[in-house]
């Protein structure tokens, strides 16, 4: 009756999220009185998840599944959900995790709540918070079936270390030719470039910049940030930038630690999917923006200025702080 | 091709978020609803495929009489027939039920669903209606040609693009992309009146499961004011020493 939890990971190696969300499990389990079980897929440092409280793990090694599938990943988790008697089926926010965990739901006929950022209010009944509303509000949902899906806000509930030791266990899962109907056929991913999805840090830019001629910029203050680029929906529809950048209500969300708005100006469409990040910072040129009444930090001023101001400076403390 | 598009009705994009009830329930009051705008860019493309390769286009919604205006909508951007399933959407299961006995009774070939709807941003209803069907499924779905039996459709992946091979009968989890902004179509006039003659049938629920209930709702704590550095040194330094983010 344990907790499971799917532990992504990339070339073998974890996601960043896959620490959330085996930290939250452990969490879980501590409150339902028993252990978390984490289920990996070609994964090598599996032992790692100990560290945040995971005491087992089911590591599928299978070649067929090195490219990530979500019917052959659902079935696959599935099993080993059976496997463990599990009852908490604990998930990320990931694209590709958000896109197999209704698949789950729908073969477990299990009560599925996305976007929670918390511990569970309670186990029993079993409560959870979770955004709504595009972040316009919070909701407390109950979760009344047997077997229960949750999905972890990224960068919400956060890292925690919990020292237990990880029994690894090899997990062999049979898939079948069913699973591969939908067919990965090419894969055309930017590497070795933090995502918006992933990224600590994410420098964003909207109209105020003109022309897709003046991102030169924007790019260089995100790589001495070490940050993601993302951009307003306007920017994308123009063609300034690729839709994958568009971030806000009908975009990707972001819930990084800083977010970064540079010439935005801070419709409610777009604040309602960044306002999940920690830390929110302005630059306009326009005092009465409104994203400033939703920023924490700004700079009244022209991004023509203030962005190579600020992109020295960083250097020059990148260089005393290294 | 039969192509069934499953709009949800939600708040338009600009509508202040209140709670009503002892802060158990949406308030609607001054709210306008509109076409969820993932399930728009997916009636969208649904219109293409109608007026390139002759489909035959339904629309069904799960919900009670109210959302008929928004029905008719898409009835006016040019949808051929409506399904309303006449009860309350409170659970992605519950609607993922009954959507996928429509999809069932009316043998359609492609279901198009938006990636999640923007009010309460469950994400489950056309995955859920995949496994339940047991047919392909692709999510996050931005651009989708059908030749024949086989499809092919580009996905949003964290980072990039990844595009997929499968064939219908198909269910996808629409969003931006599948169509530019530019193609959405404002209903004219005669839009409007023929969509006043098209057929929409309302049918009760089927037994099934409601997984999940909200019991309560809360707004985001009021935010603090915003503080503005009068240099760039000075914001670094905020950002290190107080907001401790770089
Ligand atoms: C259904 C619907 C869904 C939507 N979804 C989204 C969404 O998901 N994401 C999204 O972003 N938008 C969305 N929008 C659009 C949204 O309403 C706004 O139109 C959009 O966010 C504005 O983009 P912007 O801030 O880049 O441009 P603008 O509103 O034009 O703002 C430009 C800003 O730049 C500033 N500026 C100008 N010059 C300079 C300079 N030299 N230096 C510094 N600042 C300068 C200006 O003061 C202004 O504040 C949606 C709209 C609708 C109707
Ligand atoms: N009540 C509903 N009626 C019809 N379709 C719906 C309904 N709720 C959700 N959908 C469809 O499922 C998609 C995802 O919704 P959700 O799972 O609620 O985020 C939406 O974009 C719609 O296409």
């Amino acid at each position: 009756m344990s907790v499971l939890v799917y532990t992504e990971s990339e070339n073998g190696k974890f996601k960043k999220n896959a620490f959330e969300v085996a930290s939250y499990a452990a969490e879980v389990a501590k409150q339902m009185g028993t252990t978390a079980t984490a289920v990996s897929f070609n994964a090598t440092e599996n032992e790692s998840l100990g560290t945040y409280g995971i005491s087992k793990v089911l590591n599928i090694s299978n070649d067929t599944l090195k490219t990530f599938n979500a019917k052959a990943y659902a079935n696959s988790i599935h099993q080993a959900v059976e496997k463990e008697g599990a009852k908490v089926i604990i998930l990320s926010s990931s694209t590709d995790t958000k896109y197999l965990a209704p698949l789950l739901a729908g073969y477990l006929k299990a009560g599925y709540v996305p976007n929670v950022v918390a511990a569970p209010e309670s186990t029993s009944p079993f409560t959870v918070k979770r955004t709504a509303f595009s972040n316009k509000g919070f909701a407390f949902s109950e979760i009344s079936t047997d077997v229960k899906i949750i999905g972890v806000s990224n960068n919400s509930f956060g890292i925690h270390e919990n020292g237990t030791t990880a029994a690894v266990e090899a997990f062999d899962a049979a898939v079948s030719d069913a699973d591969f109907a939908t067919k990965s056929v090419e894969i055309d991913k930017v590497v070795g470039k933090a995502t918006i999805a992933d990224a600590d840090i994410v420098v964003s830019a909207g109209r105020g910049m003109k022309g897709p001629e003046n991102w030169g910029m924007i790019e260089e203050l995100a790589e001495v940030l070490g940050a993601a680029t993302a951009c307003s929906k306007p920017v994308s529809d123009l063609g300034w930038r690729p839709h994958g950048e568009h971030v806000g209500q009908t975009g990707k969300p972001v819930a990084s630690n800083l977010y970064i708005a540079i010439g935005i100006s801070g419709a409610i469409q777009h604040l309602a999917g960044v306002s999940s990040s920690k830390v929110k910072v302005v630059i306009n040129s326009d005092p009465e923006a409104p994203f400033f009444k939703a920023a924490d930090y700004g700079i009244v001023g022209d991004a023509f200025e203030v962005v190579p101001q600020l992109i020295e400076k960083l250097k020059e403390f990148k260089a005393q702080n290294a | 091709m039969k192509i069934l598009v499953c709009i949800s009705n939600v708040p338009d994009t600009t509508s202040k978020i209140n709670f009503t009830d002892n802060d158990t329930k949406f308030d609607t009051a001054g709210v306008q609803f509109v076409i969820n705008p993932n399930d728009e860019f997916g009636l969208t493309r649904a219109m293409w495929f109608k007026e390139k390769q002759s489909a035959t286009v339904h629309i069904a919604t799960v919900g009670e009489a109210s959302v008929e205006p928004t029905m008719r909508k898409a009835l006016a951007i040019g949808a051929d027939e409506a399904i309303r399933v006449n009860a309350i959407p409170t659970d992605g299961f519950f609607v993922a039920q009954q959507l996928a006995n429509i999809a069932k009774e009316g043998a359609y070939d492609l279901i198009i669903a938006g990636r999640e709807s923007i009010d309460y941003n469950g994400g489950m209803v056309p995955g859920i209606m995949a496994s339940l069907l047991d047919i392909n499924f692709v999510n996050t779905c931005i651009s989708l040609d059908v030749d024949g039996t086989s499809a092919t459709a580009l996905r949003e992946i964290d980072g990039g693009k990844e595009k997929i091979a499968t064939s219908l009968p198909l269910i996808i989890g629409g969003q931006k992309g599948l169509v530019e902004e530019s193609d959405l179509r404002i209903p004219n006039m005669r839009g409007i009146m023929m969509a006043r003659q098209k057929k929409l049938t309302v049918i009760e629920p089927i037994d099934a499961l409601n997984a999940t209930q909200d019991t309560k709702f809360t707004k985001p704590a009021a935010k603090g004011a915003v503080k503005l550095a009068s240099s760039v040194d000075e914001l670094v330094t905020l950002l290190h020493n107080e907001a401790k983010v770089i």
